[in-house]
C-alpha cells in the first residue's frame, strides 16, 4: 500500500485551478521533493494532502484512509510556514498540548525527550514569545516529531532556519528515512531537499510536469530538473 | 470521554493563553463597566421605567463586551499557523469547537458575575436580583451559553476574513436576536420581581430550545466551517 497516494487531484480557487489533475505517490520510506516555481501549487497540494481542506475533484489517501480520517490525522506530521505553537505558552506546555491532543501515553516525557532531541531543554520553561527565530523552528521540528509520525508533510521546511536547526532537521529526516518513515516536502532549497529525496516531482502551473526517482544527475546539479523538464 | 477530554484540553489551552495575556477579558471587562457607568447616567435609577428596561439595558452590555472575547476565540489561532497544527491533530472538529465554545463560556461568564454587582447597585436594584439570584443566575447561563455557541462558530467561519472585528458581530447579532429578547424580558422580569411563572416561562422554554438547536447545529457543522 503507498503511504500517501494522490489520485487525480483538481483543485479550484474561485474557477482557477491551483492544482489540475495532480496523480503521484510516495511508498512507504519514500522522500519524494516538491519542487517547482512559486506559484506552482505546491503548498496548495501539500495542504490538500493535510487535509486542511478538500480536493476539488479527485482523490487523496494516507495509507489508504481519506486525509481528514483521524488515523489518517494520527499517522501525519506537518510543518507548515508558520512554526504552529502558541507565543503565550512556554515550549514544554506546547509540546505536552500537542501530546495531549495526539493522546501519547505520557505527553510530558514525550515533551522532555523531543526538547532534549531538539536542544531546548535549557529553555523548556521559557515563554515562546521570547524565543529567538531559530529555537522557534527547532521548537516546531519537535512539535511535528513528537507523535513520531509516519508521513511527514514539510512545506519549504528549510526556509529560514539557522545552520543548527538545519543540522537538527536533516539528522531527523534522516532517521525518519531509516526508520521507513515516509516524507513529502515542498522546497526551494533544492541541494538540502535532494540530499534526503528519493523521488522528485516537478510542478508546473498546477500540474506534474515531470516525476520520477531522483538521480545523481539531479543531486550534483539542483537545477537539472528545471532545465530538463521545466518552463525554462 | 475521549471526546471530553480532547474538548477540555483545547479549553484548558485557550484559558492558560488567555490569563497569561488577558488582553480579551481586561478589554471585556473594561467595556463592560464603562457602559453600565454610563447607562448609569443616562437612566434614573429610581424610575420604574428604568427596571423595567434595566434587562435589555444588562443584555445590551453582555452582549457587546462578550463580542470582544469571541472575536480572540479563533483568532488566537492565526499567529504562527496555530490552526493548522489543531486542524491537522487527531481532534475531531465538533471537540475542538466544543474546547473554545467552553473557554470562551467562562471567560464571558466571568466578566457577567463581576458586572452584575455593578449593575445592581447603578441601577438600585440589589434587593430583587439578590431576592431572584438563582433564577438570574440560571437566565445569564442559558443566554450566555447561546452567545458564546454563536459566537464561537461564526468566529471559525470569519477567522481568514480580514475584517473579522466587524464582520463577527453583524453576523452573530441578528441570529442571536431569539436568545437576546428571551434573556431580556426574563432578566426583566427577575429585576421588576415579578419572577419567573406562567406568563413568561415560554422565553424560558426558548432560550432553552435555541441552546439546544445552535449547539446540535454547529457541532454538525463545524467540520466544514473548518476544512469545507
Amino acid at each position: 500500500m503507498n503511504a500517501v497516494a494522490i489520485d487525480s487531484v483538481w483543485k479550484f480557487y474561485g474557477d482557477y485551478p491551483a492544482l489540475r489533475d495532480v496523480k503521484l505517490t510516495a511508498e512507504a520510506g519514500a522522500c519524494l521533493a516538491l519542487i517547482g516555481r512559486n506559484g506552482a501549487g505546491k503548498t496548495t497540494l501539500l495542504r490538500t494532502v493535510a487535509g486542511f481542506s478538500r480536493p476539488g475533484r479527485g482523490k487523496i489517501t494516507i495509507f489508504g484512509k481519506e486525509p481528514r480520517d483521524t488515523a489518517a490525522r494520527r499517522r501525519m506530521g506537518f510543518i507548515g510556514h508558520g512554526i504552529s505553537v502558541y507565543d503565550e505558552l512556554s515550549a514544554f506546555e506546547n509540546l505536552v498540548l500537542y501530546g495531549r491532543l495526539y493522546e501519547l501515553p505520557d505527553p510530558k516525557k514525550a515533551a522532555l525527550q523531543w526538547l532534549e532531541r531538539t536542544g531546548l531543554t535549557r529553555v523548556r520553561d521559557g515563554l515562546v514569545r521570547e524565543f529567538s527565530r531559530g529555537m522557534r523552528q527547532r521548537l516546531a521540528v519537535a512539535r511535528a516529531f513528537l507523535h513520531e509520525p509516519s508521513v511527514l508533510l514539510l512545506d519549504e521546511p528549510f526556509t529560514a532556519l539557522d545552520d543548527r536547526a538545519i543540522a537538527v532537521l536533516q539528522e531527523l529526516l534522516r532517521e525518519a528515512l531509516a526508520s521507513g518513515k515516509t516524507i513529502v516536502m515542498s522546497t526551494h532549497q533544492l541541494r538540502e531537499a535532494l540530499e534526503l529525496a528519493t523521488h522528485v516531482a516537478l510542478l508546473n502551473r498546477g500540474h506534474v510536469a515531470f516525476d520520477g526517482p531522483c538521480t545523481p544527475e539531479m543531486v550534483a546539479d539542483p537545477g537539472y530538473v528545471y532545465a530538463r523538464y521545466g518552463e525554462g | 470521554m475521549h471526546f471530553f477530554r480532547l474538548a477540555l484540553v483545547v479549553a484548558f489551552k485557550d484559558l492558560r493563553a488567555e490569563f497569561r495575556t488577558k488582553e480579551a477579558i481586561n478589554a471585556s471587562l473594561a467595556f463592560a463597566l464603562v457602559i453600565l457607568l454610563m447607562f448609569s447616567f443616562a437612566f434614573d435609577p429610581e424610575s420604574e421605567m428604568t427596571r423595567e428596561i434595566s434587562g435589555g439595558l444588562l443584555w445590551i452590555v453582555f452582549a457587546f463586551a462578550g463580542t470582544l472575547i469571541l472575536n480572540r476565540s479563533f483568532a488566537r489561532e492565526i499567529p504562527n499557523d496555530c490552526l493548522d497544527a489543531l486542524i491537522a491533530a487527531p481532534v475531531p472538529g465538533s471537540a475542538l469547537f466544543l474546547g473554545k465554545a467552553v473557554a470562551n463560556y467562562i471567560l464571558v461568564f466571568a466578566v457577567e458575575l463581576i458586572a452584575l454587582p455593578v449593575f445592581a447597585i447603578f441601577n438600585n436594584v440589589t434587593s430583587s436580583i439578590t431576592a431572584h439570584l438563582g433564577q438570574l443566575l440560571m437566565v445569564m447561563a442559558l443566554g450566555t451559553w447561546g452567545m458564546t455557541i454563536i459566537g464561537t462558530i461564526f468566529s471559525a467561519l470569519t477567522v481568514n476574513i480580514r475584517l473579522r472585528e466587524v464582520m463577527l458581530p453583524m453576523l452573530t447579532y441578528p441570529i442571536l436576536v431569539p436568545a437576546l429578547m428571551g434573556a431580556m424580558q426574563l432578566t426583566a422580569a427577575l429585576v421588576t420581581g415579578a419572577g419567573i411563572g406562567p406568563a413568561n416561562d415560554a422565553w424560558l422554554k426558548m432560550l432553552i430550545g435555541f441552546d439546544v438547536v445552535y449547539t446540535a447545529a454547529s457541532l454538525v457543522l463545524v467540520e466544514t466551517v473548518l476544512v469545507g
